[in-house]
């Protein structure tokens, strides 16, 4: 894992469901097939409402036409991020269009836990409300040795929750390795 | 030390004396439950991280239920299901329930109480959000992510967080024009779509316990609404009757201690909730029923694993009999079973399903169906600006299939009320 990772971010709202993540029709999809699971990339937050897409002023689909990568790395959400279905194809698809970490308030449990065990992405929890002090476009500076977001384009600080009792399982990468580091699986 | 239900089954699969809420546990899992959607990828990691040794922990504890994308030319879909199939033929899994056979069941948490692997003081883990449908049956059960659960296939274990617990009483009597459905969309009103996040929603009181096991599964089915981990009701003589009648497997039955500590309690006079909604686009979006009567629909929907079950059936079937429809209306019973109870069950002497074919209703075959959208050829998928009032359990944009569309959830009685006058309508109207 790197131990600073600059991009930019892109805000949303509260209550991001895993239908607006990665909508249902899209689940049938091989994740393991590189070429077929781009279409996760693709399709990735294209359930958001458009006026909410890229917040504050909205407008900014997440995923620019045929594309499966996004130009955004960092996702700054709201409270109760990744609330609804189990699906693993959620942190996936974000991953896959080039999320490696989120800044929410909150998090439903599910989303959370795909998240650290999958593998996918870095969850972190802000202290505070951050997505109406983050602007769509903003370039961020994450620090995971001190649990640090920089504004670069605003100069801004935030100091963010450490991940606690999840962070060898993310240091790790995932659930499996955590596990075989800790000699649970051979 | 005083214990709640959920803590005494989740220390009991841990292997301790007592847990506290916060402690992280490893538990022992009783039943791994996986479907079309999330069941491949759960193999694939499976397969990849244990290579060529990966064994199945239990052959006997793992059940398969194909379920969601199942009446549809979807290539990608059709390809999901053929992969559960030629694994449950390469490792001979008895538990199984493939599409085109007898044995093909519909909606796996409905399944999974029909088929008898719902048992008092075990834990269930699924790869739905929805498999906390379970805990109706006094046991834990929660849903989990697709390396969660291909780590439990190859283990038998998972770690868990001991979740705090919320207490819910109804008391008094549920009144004729309420069904379980608006006792869980009041919770959702009060507490938001986070409010039990990373907790446990227990269910107690005299209305709960005079529910039919069917209608407590819509109780604890919808706990993930609220962020919850588990919902949970301990285990009666109802659940008693019913878990006897399909399965001969040893129960234990738990219960919340008198002094067991919770995050919070709340209390509700059954007899005084109204008709209830929850309008576009959330669960949480609570409103009573006569506020939003009079609202133009272009379909209705009755289905699902919360309002897809006999009794859903029965409570619809009472207001629609002898009415024709005024939008298109959709019935999807949740399981074959209840497909095939539809027939044998009757109302004033007709059976359900002349009742609701002769009030112009289209019945579909047994399957999660337009509850999440699904592929475009799903049968009642919501269109475009379609307004849809369903007895499903989410309306997040585009949760039904069109993202323009507006959903309204709500009991099967005001579905049934609304589809017979084409606007949202109070159920008390026709009782």
């Amino acid at each position: 894992m790197e131990k600073i990772i600059t991009g930019k971010g892109y805000v949303l709202g509260n209550n991001i469901d895993t239908d607006q993540i990665i909508p249902a029709e899209h689940l049938v999809y091989s994740l393991t097939d590189e070429e077929e699971s781009k279409k996760y990339g693709h399709f990735a937050l294209s359930s958001v409402p458009l006026e909410q897409a890229g917040l504050p002023e909205g407008g900014k689909p997440f995923i620019d036409g045929d594309n499966w990568q996004s130009e955004y790395e960092i996702i700054i959400g709201g409270s109760n991020f990744g609330c609804g279905s189990s699906r693993e194809h959620a942190p996936f698809a974000l991953q896959k269009a080039g999320i490696q970490a989120i800044i929410a308030e909150s998090y439903a449990r599910i989303f959370y836990r795909n998240s650290v065990d999958g593998g996918f992405l870095v969850p972190y929890e802000s202290n505070e409300k951050l997505n109406d002090k983050i602007k769509t476009g903003d370039t961020l500076e994450l620090d995971f040795e001190n649990n640090v977001l920089k504004n670069v384009t605003r100069e801004q600080v935030f100091y963010l929750k450490p991940l606690g009792e999840v962070l060898p399982i993310v240091e790790a990468g995932g659930l499996f390795n955590y596990a075989r580091t800790s000699g649970m699986i051979s | 030390m005083a214990m709640t239900i959920t803590e005494k089954i989740l220390a009991k699969a841990a292997g301790k004396d007592k847990v506290v809420p916060g402690e992280n546990v490893w538990l022992n899992v009783d039943v791994l439950m996986t479907h079309d959607v999330c069941g491949p990828p759960t193999i694939g990691i499976w397969k990849r991280e244990f290579g060529e040794q990966a064994k199945i922990w239990d052959k006997e504890k793992l059940v398969i239920f194909p379920d969601h994308y199942i009446f549809t030319a979807d290539k990608y879909a059709n390809r999901n299901v053929e992969v559960l199939r030629e694994f449950a033929k390469d490792y001979q899994i008895e538990n199984y329930y493939d599409v085109g056979t007898e044995r093909y069941k519909g909606v796996c948490h409905l399944a999974l109480a029909e088929e008898g692997y719902n048992v008092p003081g075990t834990v269930l883990f699924g790869t739905d959000s929805h498999t906390c449908t379970s805990g109706a049956f006094g046991m834990f059960a929660t849903g989990v992510g697709n390396t969660d659960a291909a780590f439990i296939l190859g283990t038998g274990k998972i770690w868990e967080k001991v979740p705090e617990s919320l207490k819910f009483t109804f008391n008094g009597k549920l009144p004729a024009y309420l069904t379980a459905k608006d006792l869980i969309l009041q919770i959702l009103g009060d507490i938001t779509t986070d409010g039990a996040t990373y907790r446990s929603m227990e269910f107690t009181g005299e209305a709960v316990y005079d529910l039919s096991m069917n209608e407590r599964m819509t109780l604890t089915n919808m706990a993930i609404e609220a962020g919850g981990m588990n919902g949970i009701i301990k285990a009666d003589e109802v659940t008693e009757a019913y878990v006897k009648e399909r399965t001969g497997k040893p129960y234990e039955i738990f219960e919340s201690d008198p002094n067991a500590q919770y995050h919070s309690k709340y209390e509700y006079d059954a007899s005084q909730i109204e008709p209830t909604v929850a309008k576009p686009h959330s669960p949480d979006n609570r409103d009573i029923v006569r506020n939003v009567a009079g609202t133009e629909l272009t379909k209705c929907y009755i289905g699902s694993c919360t309002g897809g079950k006999l009794t859903d059936f029965q409570f619809a079937a009472e207001i629609i009999f002898g009415s024709e429809v005024k939008v298109p209306t959709f019935v999807v019973p949740a399981s074959t079973e209840v497909a095939a109870q539809l027939e044998v069950e009757t109302h004033k002497g007709i059976s359900l399903k002349e009742i609701f074919i002769k009030a112009g209703c289209e019945i579909a075959q047994s399957s999660c169906a337009a509850c999440l959208g699904g592929p475009d050829d799903t049968v009642g998928r919501a269109q475009d600006k379609d307004v849809v009032i369903s007895t499903t359990n989410r309306n997040f944009p585009g949760r039904m299939g069109s993202k323009k569309s507006e959903v309204y959830l709500a009991s099967p009685l005001t579905v049934a009320a609304s589809a017979v006058t084409g606007v949202i309508t109070d159920p008390r109207d026709f009782m």
